[in-house]
């Protein structure tokens, strides 16, 4: 089911916690909400399945407008991040309650919802647990039973906020691998809240990376990661220094001297780059600071470097070197950006 | 790949002692409390009924008067306690889920039973609900004071604390998720309510139940007002055993208080087999 999102706005008590977003989720498709805490993912995602409404703007569900439609009308599935079962049913009471509830018209009888229990309960791999209670489960296990529970109502798209949240790393891996594996088998529209950008940019077709109850950015893991779109996102994915600069003629500045890059249109800005876009360099023109701390990381060396110079505020970046570049602590290091954006003012 | 734990096989043992020191002196603390409290004066009870003989004390129990006294006692209590479950549920739901104002002076108001003597309660009550009182009066000419009705009345009133503040806390701790996560399978509100919401309360109001159904019981001071206390009417236990007492009966007034005692104990017990079962199915996390 394709998903339209037009200008939402939420306010709780006068405050937004949405701001204008707009969204087009494509059928089929497994999208991420990524975020630091507090910027609106599941407040979004509360919106999509109707828990909430919106203070204003529209939601479509394909062309048929579900914004007044109630959470019972929309047929979403939604995965709790502490995945809220019912703690007095058996797993699979828990999974055939949807069917259970419906109303008696469109109602299965008992033996069918017996059998898609049973086949739902495959589907997650907790085959043989449906006489348990949710207490004897493990985590990772309850999760399963919340994912299956929403799937049994045959839900027009899948709604999870913070799947592997509360789960520890390990178990998290394999349900991530999991998940992606169960998305390609069923096809399901696919919404997914987390604030671990890794778990994002491994498990989602599309990356839609949130800050303050906007949208900063929609695009696949290498369009946020090689093309941020935002001094946010810039800073919120992967690792990345930033240094305020000036474009005067052509070259830039940066404290005043030019370290050797060039950029068109003058003016001051923000320049961003990553540690693994850095080149060392035997020039005047460069960037220079003095090496502070050097980190191994898996097969590459993370120098820090602190540039600290008179009459100017000091500044920390890290740039990736060789393994064997000679690189000494305290040492001078000079250094220029391969790749870099500079967002303006 | 993804592994199933394996559930702990629940066995009967005695509870391991913990690490946490002081086990032996708390627990011989609490025998000995317990002892002095309760044990010792229901043990001196039953000294007392043995004096009686088992002819005697099936005379006392076979007498019809004692047996209408017990019956109104029981019955008036089960009653006013299922009456309090029900409308003790929905005012701690309304004390949780709604705010409006004045929500906290209805919050203490429910307390005032527990802190009123009860004889003030009983002379109000019975005020209120005689033929000629305020409420009373709209039901002419059906009797409510001098009625086991009125019974039930007092015992509504005096029980009502015990449901409201032993369920309120469990609703205030259930988890709003899980409501939501039945409207989004879509459970309409009264499914919600009698398929997710009171499973969960049952525990808590098991023990509403219990603690007001003892206490209606027991209830003396309010119901002696209201009752009328005709003989085989309105009579109930706790005042037989009084009666029996003023005419210098003892054995006859332990006696009745004995088979109370046993009745109110195997019905406890009872309660808390059917608590202990629910604990063992969903666990107590
Ligand atoms: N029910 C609510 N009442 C008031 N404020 C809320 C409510 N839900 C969320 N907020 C606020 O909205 C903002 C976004 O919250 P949320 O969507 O939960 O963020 P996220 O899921 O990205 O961590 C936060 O500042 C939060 O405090
Ligand atoms: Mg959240």
């Amino acid at each position: 089911m394709e998903v339209t999102i037009n200008n939402i706005r939420k306010e709780f008590d006068r405050f937004p916690a949405l701001n204008d977003v707009s969204l087009n989720i494509a059928s089929g498709e497994l999208i991420a909400l990524l975020g630091p805490s507090g910027s609106g993912k599941t407040t979004l995602l509360r919106l999509i399945a109707g828990l909430d409404f919106p203070t204003s703007g529209k939601i479509f569900f394909g062309d048929q407008d579900a914004s007044h439609h109630s959470v019972q009308e929309r047929n979403v599935g939604f995965v709790f991040q502490h995945y809220a079962l019912f703690r007095h049913m058996t797993v699979a009471e828990n999974i055939g309650f949807g069917l259970k509830v419906r109303p008696a018209a469109s109602r299965p009888p008992k033996t069918e919802i017996r059998r898609r229990v049973s086949e739902l309960l495959d589907m997650v791999q907790l085959g043989g647990l449906e006489k348990r209670y949710p207490n004897q489960l493990s985590g990772g296990q309850r999760q399963r039973v919340a994912l299956a529970r929403a799937m049994a109502i045959e839900p027009r798209i899948l709604l999870l906020d913070e799947p592997f949240g509360a789960l520890d790393a390990k178990v998290r891996k394999e349900l991530r691998r999991w998940l992606r594996e169960f998305h390609d088998r069923t096809g399901h529209t696919t919404v997914f809240v987390t604030h671990d950008q890794e778990e994002a940019l491994e498990l989602a077709d599309r990356v839609v990376v949130m800050s303050q109850g906007k949208i900063e950015q929609v695009g696949s893991a290498d369009d946020v990661y090689d093309r941020p779109g935002s001094p946010f996102v810039f800073s919120f994915i992967g690792e990345s220094s930033q240094l305020p600069v000036e474009v005067r003629e052509g070259t830039m500045l940066f404290q005043g001297q030019p370290i050797g890059i060039a950029e068109a249109g003058d003016g001051a800005g923000e320049l961003f780059f990553r540690p693994e876009d850095v080149a060392l360099v035997d020039a005047p023109d460069a960037l220079f600071g003095k090496v502070t701390a050097c980190r191994r990381l898996a097969g590459t060396r993370i120098a820090e470097i602190d540039i600290a110079n008179e009459g100017h505020a000091p500044y920390h970046v890290e740039v990736e070197v060789p393994l064997h570049a000679p690189i000494e602590l305290g040492s001078e290091t000079r250094f220029r950006p391969t790749r870099w954006k500079v967002f303006r003012k | 790949m993804i592994h199933n734990a394996t559930a702990s096989p629940a066995k009967w043992r005695l509870k391991q002692p913990s690490i946490i020191p002081g086990f032996g002196l708390t627990l011989g603390f609490s025998l000995a409390y317990l002892s002095l409290i309760i044990l010792i004066p229901v043990a001196g009870l039953l000294w007392r009924t043995a004096g009686l003989g088992w002819s005697g004390f099936f005379a006392v129990l076979t007498d019809r008067r004692t047996l209408d006294a017990l019956y109104i006692s029981f019955g008036t209590a089960f009653l006013a306690a299922l009456v309090n479950v029900v409308f003790g549920t929905v005012v701690a739901w309304v004390l949780t889920r709604y705010n409006f104002p004045g929500r906290r002076l209805i919050d203490a108001i429910v307390d005032l039973p527990f802190a009123l003597p009860t004889a003030v309660a009983g002379i109000a009550l019975a005020a209120l609900y005689a033929p000629n009182g305020w409420v009373g009066s709209l039901f002419m000419p059906f009797r409510i004071a001098f009625t086991p009705l009125g019974i039930v009345v007092a015992l509504v009133f005096i029980g009502l604390p015990f449901v409201v503040r032993t369920v309120q806390p469990v609703m205030e701790e259930l988890d709003r998720e899980v409501e939501e996560a039945a409207a989004t399978l879509g459970a309409n509100r009264f499914q919600t309510i009698s398929q997710v919401i009171l499973p969960g309360l049952t525990p808590a109001i098991l023990t509403g139940f219990a603690l007001a159904f003892a206490r209606g019981v027991g209830e003396y001071g309010s119901v002696i007002f209201i009752a009328g206390n005709i003989p085989y009417v309105s009579e109930i236990a706790p005042l037989l055993i009084v009666i029996r007492l003023e005419e210098f009966n003892y054995a006859g007034a332990t006696a009745i208080a004995t088979i109370m005692l046993i009745i109110s104990f195997v019905m406890l017990f009872i309660i808390n087999l059917i608590q202990a079962w629910n604990r063992r199915r969903y666990g107590n996390v």
